[in-house]
């Protein structure tokens, strides 16, 4: 089918405005007709069904953790971007949409950006309100910090734990819906698939996972607010349960799968130390702010930090980047680390790090104020590492973070099944080839608070006088019986490695070859390692219990085969794609100085991937790029 | 290097909430000291499967003490013997080679076990349920500018609301009470300006909401050393002014039927 | 036609085990429905047990009167101990009647009682059914031998001054000549007996303990939590338990060595009643 991104014409700003007044209301009375399914509860998830329900809207929200607030929004550290202008630097709508799409090195949709930064503003004032509490000045207002990327100061805080204040105070608003009635919500079940009748999406599958019971839910539209597929890495820095089942489910079923192969790796993250870790710890970037990233200049040093002298120190993004210094984008600084450290210059035991020095920022500000902008980080990094960061330089290593790839969506976030939409990191997004660092949960806010709100009206409209499909139709029994006999057959194989190790390897596979440096020969390996160890995965795979109590394994088992099918098309689509752009480069397409070098003529466009079968690859979409208000440029940082 | 230790672990199983549970003991052998504790469950339920042995099921997910789901009883002590540490953040090189760990799940009335490790923790969301958040529908809220917050205020609500929901004050206190939980989430919310308009009642709400589900509290002081973010028993003590206050304001505006 | 989606109030997920253990009471009128609830009873307890407390340490102060021995009132040569007992009885004389102003004070101290142990029993049984028991052992960093076995001390303070009131107050307890209102002649007399010496010891030392927490305990139950009072909290603890410990612990012991004494034969004392004596020479203490 052809990609049409429903972008409103007209200039740049003042589309969303023209859009909210074009596109179909739902008279406030006949809201409550309507029923929406919202998977996922993190900031996306809990601020759409939050919106919705205040709306009138009547929403089932959907989580497969034990509360709303365990969703992985709640790790996000350093903060959140909107064009305030509060630090009087130059901020303005318009410069933060320039930098988002220039960080996204011109692979957005320009419109859903400018849409996203017209709308950051309202996100401050929204969480403001709801008791977020941001740091402040002494005078009792705001404060900003800057961030990666950017050269002004627009990223709003709470200390390093942003990301958890913000999903707390989406989640309260979530559970005071839930307190009026309005939103039902569904704790400890996992949506293990996607029903569609007639092409359309009209509702869901469940796994209860406490009891094993297999539930069918309608509604007229269903939202999938269900994160990012970076634990195809295995180690990444998401948490254990992260997983992309929800949207390849909804992929297998007809919703496109754009840019997969966008994946971002996050510059400072603790280094990995042995084979048994599970994941990789991040530090937040705002740490860049502070500290300079050093290695030493030989390769085989012994000395500790401290011993090194300043000459013998290769403060490499400070050397190569004058203007951004240590505040590069993430994929320039994590190439950058790589590249230094496969040179052989890698700190720490396993020589798999670069250093993250404070020292200098303590000399000029004290430890104290130090300890008062990333205390709890610091304090974070010794539980885990041993060492003390006040005394020795921070180890880091770049570690896969983010996904940019997503469902795709048009420009009211519906998917290419009507009536499926999809809403923070799930979809494609609004950050091209790389996401600047405090825009996700710019993103993940703007979705669930200022877009869906308006846009699902449109679909939900001309529905009006219709009930959702019920879920005796043979659609719901079908697709009830493909999730029971999918459960029973990964019991009953019987094979003699856990989930976790092949989950393991696949891993390594990605990382070695889908990672942060890409060639032709490294992916077709990874298509045909990764195929063959799919196979061998539906062969040989071990699942014990039963599928009558809580059983991790069985719920690891349907994860980790999603992320096998996702690993190879991830392959695929970073394959088709001989350029280098943001957080996808190929070793065949970089400028003389190593920089991504991006083919504006041939892959200015979104690949969006159409499911045909698990023995066929994907069929390429495209949707064309126009960059009308950000020229295209190289990006450069010096 | 990292040293490597061996352990003897006791740890809780339980087929389901239904089921009659047990100490069963097992050996961790060869973990590495960089390892997490969480890890050495991992290695442990690798060599479980490997022997044909259902896996030990256990509350887990971030792994770095921010997403509150982690949480058991690790040699009597809620989240393990370090201070301000979640289960997760844990690391075997605070352990000694040859040592015994009995690890337990979270017991309370109102935690009843789903399986092994793994309790079932919703009254807390109840509370939060009953008041925890502030009227602010979204679309209507002014300028975030418009109400400042003195720094220090804004500093003691961050500090109360750092709590990550894991429970590990309900499991240490020897009266399962919910206070520590309850009142940092109405401290973060009663101190602010925004907070001011529903204090009375979110704290009314939130208070008997609470007593439906936990026990009395009694000043132990435990609950805040089992916190993995080492929250104030201070914010106690203003839910109980806030309460009485709540009770005794005749909130009836003058006027009103 | 189509009929609008209901959705129902209990939103919370079927599989969670959100179910109370007790439900909200039906709300009294103000103040009593402070009382219904757990933070209420402990304002309740807290007050009536700073009223304890304080009646606790007056009636310590009151009773290092033993050690003064005899004095000079009204020209009598009589025991300090006993002059207070019969202030006590005259307290605010004319304005009420002897005896009643006492009266009105003990009862106001059996209602503080009264609702010190209610809200301690009500609150107890929360306690136990709010709990679920742990099979490993417990190490506690915080919560201390004074925290935890408050119910305990509790229970055998009042034994004990229910004991203490029949003995020395209603003279119910045999084993040596009681009257009323001759205050020293029946301290030394109740415990000159090594047994009721033995459990007086043993339960003012529980009653320390007791103490110790429950004043640490009322400054967060009352919500005084200023800073300025962190510093003091344990100090004023402590300081007041461990007074009142000396000072309740000194007179059995004194009593049993001798250091407090009921001679009515010594100084001249005024005989009472029951006893005779040779009156001897005057001391200069005329």
């Amino acid at each position: 089918m052809l990609l049409n991104s429903k972008v409103p014409t007209g200039p740049m700003a003042e589309k969303w405005e023209k859009h909210k007044f074009d596109i179909k209301l739902v008279n406030p009375a006949n809201k409550r007709k309507f029923k929406i399914i919202v998977v996922g509860t993190g900031l996306a998830g809990a601020s759409a069904s939050a919106t919705l329900a205040e709306l009138g809207y009547n929403v089932s929200a959907f989580t497969f953790h034990d509360s709303p607030r365990r969703a992985h929004s709640i790790a996000a550290q350093g903060g959140i971007n909107a064009a305030k202008n509060y630090q009087n630097d130059g901020d303005s709508v318009h410069r933060l949409f320039y930098d988002t799409v220039k960080g996204g090195d011109y692979r957005s949709r320009e419109a859903n950006v400018h849409r996203l930064a017209e709308v950051s503003v309202n996100i401050i004032d929204q969480a403001a309100s709801q008791g977020v509490p941001f740091a402040r000045e002494y005078g009792g207002l705001l404060a900003n910090r800057s961030f990666g990327g950017a050269q002004v100061s627009r990223t709003f805080y709470a200390r390093g734990q942003t990301g958890q204040q913000l999903l707390l105070g989406a989640y309260q608003q979530m559970m005071r819906q839930v307190h009026e009635g309005k939103v039902t919500l569904h704790t400890q079940t996992e949506m293990l698939d996607l029903v569609t009748k007639d092409g359309e999406a009209c509702g869901i599958i469940c796994r209860d996972l406490i009891t094993g019971e297999i539930t069918s839910h309608s509604a007229h539209a269903v939202v999938l607010a269900t994160g990012g597929y970076g634990n195809v890495f295995y180690l990444s820095t998401n948490a254990m349960a992260c997983n992309t089942t929800a949207a390849w489910r909804a992929h297998r079923k007809g919703a496109y799968f754009a840019n997969p192969s966008y994946t971002q790796i996050h510059p400072t993250c603790i280094p990995a130390s042995d084979e048994f870790q599970s994941k990789l710890t991040l530090m937040s970037e705002s740490l860049r702010n502070d500290g300079r990233i050093w290695v030493p200049r030989s390769k085989d040093e012994t000395r500790s930090a401290g011993s090194i002298p300043e000459a013998e120190r290769y403060y490499y993004l400070e050397e190569k980047y004058p203007a951004f210094g240590n505040l590069v984008p993430r994929d320039v600084a994590s190439r950058n680390a790589k590249t230094v450290v496969d040179a052989g210059h890698g700190v720490g035991p396993l020589k798999n790090g670069v250093y993250l020095d404070f020292a200098d920022a303590i000399k000029r500000d004290g430890r104290d104020a130090i300890e008062g902008r990333y205390g709890n980080l610091f304090d974070m990094y010794e539980r885990i590492t041993g060492e003390d960061p006040y005394s020795v330089p921070m180890r880091i290593y770049p570690a896969s973070h983010y996904t940019m790839g997503g469902l795709w969506v048009d420009y009211n976030l519906m998917t290419t099944i009507p009536g499926l939409y999809a809403a923070g990191e799930a979809n494609f997004s609004d950050h091209g080839a790389n996401r600047l660092g405090a825009s996700a949960l710019m993103q993940g806010l703007a979705d669930g608070y200022f877009v869906l709100p308006y846009t699902i009206g449109d679909s939900l409209a001309p529905k009006l006088g219709s009930d959702p499909v019920p879920t005796d139709d043979p659609v719901f029994k079908e697709a009830t019986a493909d999730v029971e006999d999918r459960l029973t057959r990964f019991l009953a194989i019987g094979g003699s490695r856990s989930p976790e190790y092949f989950h393991r390897e696949l891993g390594k596979i990605v990382w070695e070859n889908i990672g942060m440096a890409r060639n032709r020969s490294g992916l077709e390996k990874a298509i045909s390692e990764i195929t063959a160890l799919r196979e061998e995965y539906w062969q040989d795979v071990r699942i014990l219990g039963n599928n009558e109590s809580l059983n991790q394994s069985l719920e690891k088992a349907g994860r980790v085969a999603d992320f096998f099918e996702l690993g190879e098309l991830m392959a695929r689509d970073a394959l088709d794609r001989n350029e280098s752009c943001g957080g996808h480069f190929r070793e065949e397409s970089q400028t003389d100085e190593g920089e991504a070098l991006r083919d504006d003529e041939n892959y200015s466009h979104v690949s969006a991937w159409e499911w045909n079968g698990i023995d066929t690859p994907q069929t390429k979409h495209k949707e064309e790029l126009a960059f009308e208000e950000v020229p295209l440029t190289q990006r450069s940082y010096k | 290097m990292s040293q490597t230790l061996n352990l003897t672990l006791k740890i809780w199983r339980q087929e389901g909430p239904n089921a009659k549970g047990s100490f069963e003991s097992y050996q961790a052998n060869n973990i590495p000291d960089d390892a997490s504790f969480l890890e050495m469950l991992d290695i442990v339920n690798e060599s479980l499967i490997e022997n044909n042995q259902v896996p030990i099921e256990f509350p887990h997910d971030c792994r770095e003490g921010i997403c509150g789901t982690c949480g058991v009883m690790i040699n009597g002590r809620a989240h393990g013997q370090e201070i301000g540490t979640a289960t997760c953040q844990l690391h075997m090189r605070k352990f000694n080679d040859g040592d015994t760990i009995v690890i337990e799940p979270w017991r309370a009335a109102a935690f009843p076990v789903v399986k092994d490790l793994v309790v079932d923790r919703s009254p807390l969301d109840k509370i939060v349920e009953a008041g925890g958040y502030i009227t602010a529908p979204t679309g209507s809220a002014p300028d975030a500018n418009e109400m400042p917050i003195p720094k220090d205020v804004a500093e003691s609500s961050m500090d109360a609301a750092a709590c990550i929901g894991c429970g590990a004050c309900v499991a240490a206190c020897p009266n399962s009470a919910g206070q520590l939980f309850t009142s940092a989430k109405l401290w973060h919310l009663n101190s602010l300006p925004q907070g001011q308009a529903e204090r009375y009642k979110r704290t009314e709400e939130m208070v008997e909401t609470m007593e439906q589900y936990f026990g009395s509290c009694t000043n132990h002081g435990e609950c805040k050393e089992a916190c993995p973010k080492e929250i104030s028993l201070d914010f106690i003590a203003e839910m109980n002014k806030d309460y009485m206050k709540s009770k005794v304001k005749n909130r009836k505006k003058a006027g009103q039927k | 036609m189509t009929t609008p989606i209901v959705t129902t109030n209990n939103t919370m997920a079927k599989n969670s085990a959100a179910t109370p253990l007790r439900s909200k009471p039906k709300q009294l009128p103000f103040p009593l429905n402070l009382y219904q609830t757990a933070v209420g009873k402990k304002w309740v307890m807290a007050v009536t047990g700073l009223m304890l407390v304080g009646f606790v340490f007056a009636h310590m102060v009151g009773n290092l009167k033993l050690y003064l021995g005899v004095v000079t009132h009204h020209g009598e040569r009589i025991y300090d101990a006993d002059v207070y007992a019969e202030f006590l009885r005259n307290l605010l004389v004319p304005i009420f009647p002897e005896t009643v102003f006492l009266w009105i004070l003990r009862l106001g101290l059996l209602a503080a009682v009264v609702l010190h142990i209610h809200s301690a029993y009500a609150l107890t049984r929360m306690n136990i059914n709010s709990n679920d028991r742990y099979e490993s052992k417990r190490d506690w960093l915080a919560a201390n031998f004074a925290s935890r076995t408050m119910r305990y001390s509790g229970t055998i303070v009042l034994f004990y001054i229910l004991f203490h009131i029949a003995d020395l107050t209603l003279g119910l307890i045999p084993g040596y000549d009681w009257h009323h209102g001759a205050v020293q002649s029946n301290v030394v007399g109740s415990l000159s007996n090594p047994i009721v010496a033995a459990f007086y010891l043993v339960a003012n030392v529980l009653l320390t303990v007791h103490i110790f927490h429950g004043i640490y305990s009322m400054f967060r139950s009352l919500g005084l939590n200023n800073p300025a009072f962190d510093k003091i909290r344990q100090g004023a603890a402590a300081g007041i338990s461990g007074l009142i410990l000396l000072g309740n612990v000194s007179f059995p012991i004194a009593v049993l060595t001798g250091v407090v004494d009921y001679d009515v034969c010594a100084e001249g004392v005024t005989a009472s009643e029951e006893n005779s004596c040779v009156i001897e020479e005057s001391h200069d203490a005329a």
